[in-house]
């Protein structure tokens, strides 16, 4: 392999690198701005210039290709001095305005100032003056005075999007990012433009004001909103999610995830339909009980005389966690010797594209089936569970986690003529709404888990929000300053805990009513046992899954059907 | 036995007793007529110098805004964290503001570190010490309590600058 000298260390590198990636694979970082691994090279921030020796004067990190023998210094002093000149000149035109701009506090510009700038200006004049708060889409809030035309959102509208929607106009200082006439930014990954703008021209209108980053805890855990379970951040602050960001992982998302995970999967957390405790109808309406109490009238309705073990079902869920799903077949199984097990598939063919989206718009089909909800060989599957309640063939459903009456609302006559309705749900949705028994289920950001995605990969979801029987502290979700030295006293630390848990400890719960224990304490025994069970995941824990995955043995979606 | 003479015996003139009591009165008449160190509180009032710090507050411009842009530097920096603020966004030049500005005087220890750090020269300590509550949550000052015209904090925002 070719080397290059940089900075006295001797550093391999691939033919044809450049020498910011070259020195970014073996861990030393240059200083950029417009350069993005996955974005083409631009060059025009110059903040990268280095010292190559035998070249008359600095070049461009980002788009000097390494060469053999090459000795290179990112700290000399002709280096530094480029360095903060770049800086001096970047700041001409920027306003002081961090404390009213939300990207305080990870904003590229700010780290620079402080390590690479000489920290005073010596510009007296006027600095110029372009339109703020121009909102350029639905979601994204532009302001042209903190622009330094890095071009890195038009790039990726370009590049990664494939719809350019962006671009400059003008020249010199004068020189600003509009959108083409007649166009919006409101592509589908529009947002991941905030991420990578380094300072804060384009900010996220969901997100403006609400929280300052430094208030925040931020979890590692996966998207909920399709098959492909981008890698994510969740940001907490007073046990509310505030926003979602995405998370590198080459191997599903690369950097990106789209704007309808980013949106749409973390508002009913904190949503006013949550169920908050189990809920058993009395007298024709859902009333609020103890979790003991609902878990014997669940038991005692379940092996009621009203019908027979043929005819009760059980539909799985597709957005429950592997743990769960297969605490439910398990439950199913055991307890019942039941064979009418299955799940509703959840497809939209207008969500899908060839960048991220899936059609499949749920995280855990794949895993759902692989660890148990599909029919036995005489039970019946989904559209037969429907037809036997028609028919009166099945008289009691249990439901985890899964709306199937939003998704069809035909089903909503259907479920009627049942005599048992249970359910697991974490909001009153319209399925949870007409059952006799809801039992509140935790949301994917207040428990552990694992889910599998459409290539086959399983990946682990981690909580990020308490409950009341999960403990910031004590089940290892990160915390901020605010979380460890709150209390109960104050008001920034009252957010409401909800009184719901992970769907497999309510069936392991209502299983030990039955009288068939399952002893389970954690996910992660759960998970074990899944490993030692179902060949597809033979070999695996949560340690080897860590934080960003691992592949399992089943096959994708596509190469099943298309053998 | 010789009796030993007392090294403290008394002179004649001590033991007259009268000049040792006008030497103490005197004392007692000429403190009777300095200037006086106490203050008859609550009636008579402390006015503490620029320097005092006292109950933080939030400045009030003339035009009746606040100057604070709910930075939350104040939040971060306070040692006690005794500061919440929630920022919004406004049609004004400058977008943010304290849509909520709390201070838990309970939590206050008078450091002067927010005052210290603020950009905006937007929240300062005032010459208020007199805080008393009688509830957990009376002790929480909001906007409401903590917004202070600019006219009545010009001294300390002199005292400020001058050591700026």
């Amino acid at each position: 392999m070719p080397k290059f000298v940089l900075d006295g260390k001797e550093i391999e590198f691939k033919q044809g690198q450049t020498i910011i990636q070259a020195a970014k694979d073996n861990g030393i970082t240059i200083p950029h701005f417009c350069w993005h691994e996955s974005l083409s090279v631009s060059g025009n921030c110059r903040v990268c210039l280095v010292e190559v020796e035998k070249m008359p004067k600095l070049v461009i990190a980002c788009a000097t290709i390494a060469s053999d023998g090459m000795v290179v210094h990112s700290a000399s002093e002709k280096a530094l001095s480029a360095r903060n000149a770049v800086m001096e000149f970047l700041l001409i035109n920027h306003p002081l305005d961090c404390p009213i701009c939300d990207e305080a506090g990870e904003c590229k510009l700010q780290d620079y100032a402080y390590s690479h700038s000489v920290g005073e200006s010596r510009f007296v004049e006027e600095k110029t003056h372009k339109d703020k708060r121009v909102p350029l889409g639905p979601y994204i809030m532009f302001d042209g005075d903190r622009c330094i035309s890095c071009s890195r959102c038009i790039r990726f509208c370009d590049e990664i999007a494939k719809e350019p929607e962006l671009t400059f106009v003008k020249r010199g200082d004068r020189v600003t990012i509009v959108t083409f006439p007649g166009e919006e930014l409101d592509n589908p990954y529009s947002m991941n433009v905030v991420d990578i703008c380094p300072v804060g021209a384009l900010t996220n209108r969901d997100f403006r004001f609400k929280a300052r980053v430094w208030d925040m805890s931020a979890n590692n855990t996966i998207c909920q909103g399709c098959a492909r379970g981008c890698n994510i951040e969740l940001w907490v602050r007073n046990n509310e999610v505030l926003r979602i960001t995405p998370r590198q992982n080459d191997r599903v998302n690369s950097f990106w995830m789209c704007d309808h995970g980013r949106l749409e999967t973390f508002k009913f957390i904190n949503a006013k339909d949550r169920v908050d405790g189990p809920y058993v109808r009395r007298e024709g309406s859902l009333q609020k009980t103890s979790w003991d109490e609902a878990l014997a009238d669940a038991a005692k309705e379940l092996k009621s005389s009203r019908f027979n073990r043929n005819e009760i079902a059980f539909i799985g869920s597709p957005y429950a966690t592997l743990e769960d799903n297969y605490v439910f077949a398990k439950f199913a199984a055991a307890v019942f010797g039941s064979k009418n097990i299955d799940f509703m598939r959840h497809s939209d063919p207008s969500f899908g594209d060839d960048i991220l989206r899936r059609e499949d718009i749920t995280p855990n089909s794949l895993g759902a089936e692989a660890v148990g909800i599909r029919p036995g060989q005489t039970g019946l599957n989904f559209d037969g569970i429907i037809n036997g309640i028609k028919e009166g063939k099945i008289k009691a459903l249990y439901i985890l986690e899964d709306d199937i009456v939003s998704a069809d609302t035909a089903l909503e006559e259907v479920l009627a003529k049942l005599d048992l309705l249970i359910v697991h749900a974490t909001n009153f949705n319209k399925t949870a709404v007409l059952a006799d028994i809801v039992l509140p289920a935790a949301t994917y950001a207040e428990k552990n888990g694992t889910i599998v995605n459409f290539q086959g990969r399983v990946q682990r979801i981690k909580p990020a929000v308490s409950t009341v029987e999960l403990d910031r502290a004590m089940d290892s979700m990160s915390m901020s300053r605010l979380d460890k030295f709150g209390s109960i006293y104050d008001r920034w630390n009252q957010g409401h805990k909800y009184d719901a848990r992970s769907s497999w400890k309510i069936l392991a719960a209502l299983s030990s009513v039955l009288g068939n224990k399952m002893k389970f304490n954690l996910a992660e025994d759960v998970f074990n046992e899944i490993s030692r069970s179902v060949q597809a995941f033979s070999g695996l824990d949560y340690d080897s899954i860590g934080e960003h995955g691992v592949q399992s043995k089943l096959q994708p979606l596509e190469k099943i059907e298309k053998a | 036995m010789a009796v030993k003479k007392r090294y403290k015996d008394l002179t004649l003139l001590q033991r007259i007793y009268i000049p040792e009591i006008v030497k103490g009165l005197s004392l007692t008449m000429k403190n009777m007529f300095k200037p006086k160190f106490t203050m008859r509180y609550p009636e008579e009032k402390f006015i503490p110098p620029a320097s005092y710090r006292g109950r933080p507050v939030l400045v009030q411009e003339t035009n009746g805004e606040e100057r604070c842009v709910a930075c939350g530097l104040c939040a971060r920096v306070c040692p006690a964290l005794a500061i919440e603020v929630q920022a919004g966004e406004t049609e004004r030049e400058k977008e943010r503001y304290p849509e909520k500005f709390e201070i838990n005087m309970l939590r206050c220890i008078f450091c002067g570190l927010c005052e210290e750090v603020c950009p905006e020269e937007a929240i300062v300590m005032s010459k208020d010490y007199e805080l008393a509550f009688s509830s957990r949550g009376d002790a929480i000052y909001g906007k409401d309590k903590l917004l202070t015209p600019v006219i009545q904090l010009q001294d300390r925002i002199e005292f400020l600058r001058s050591y700026k």
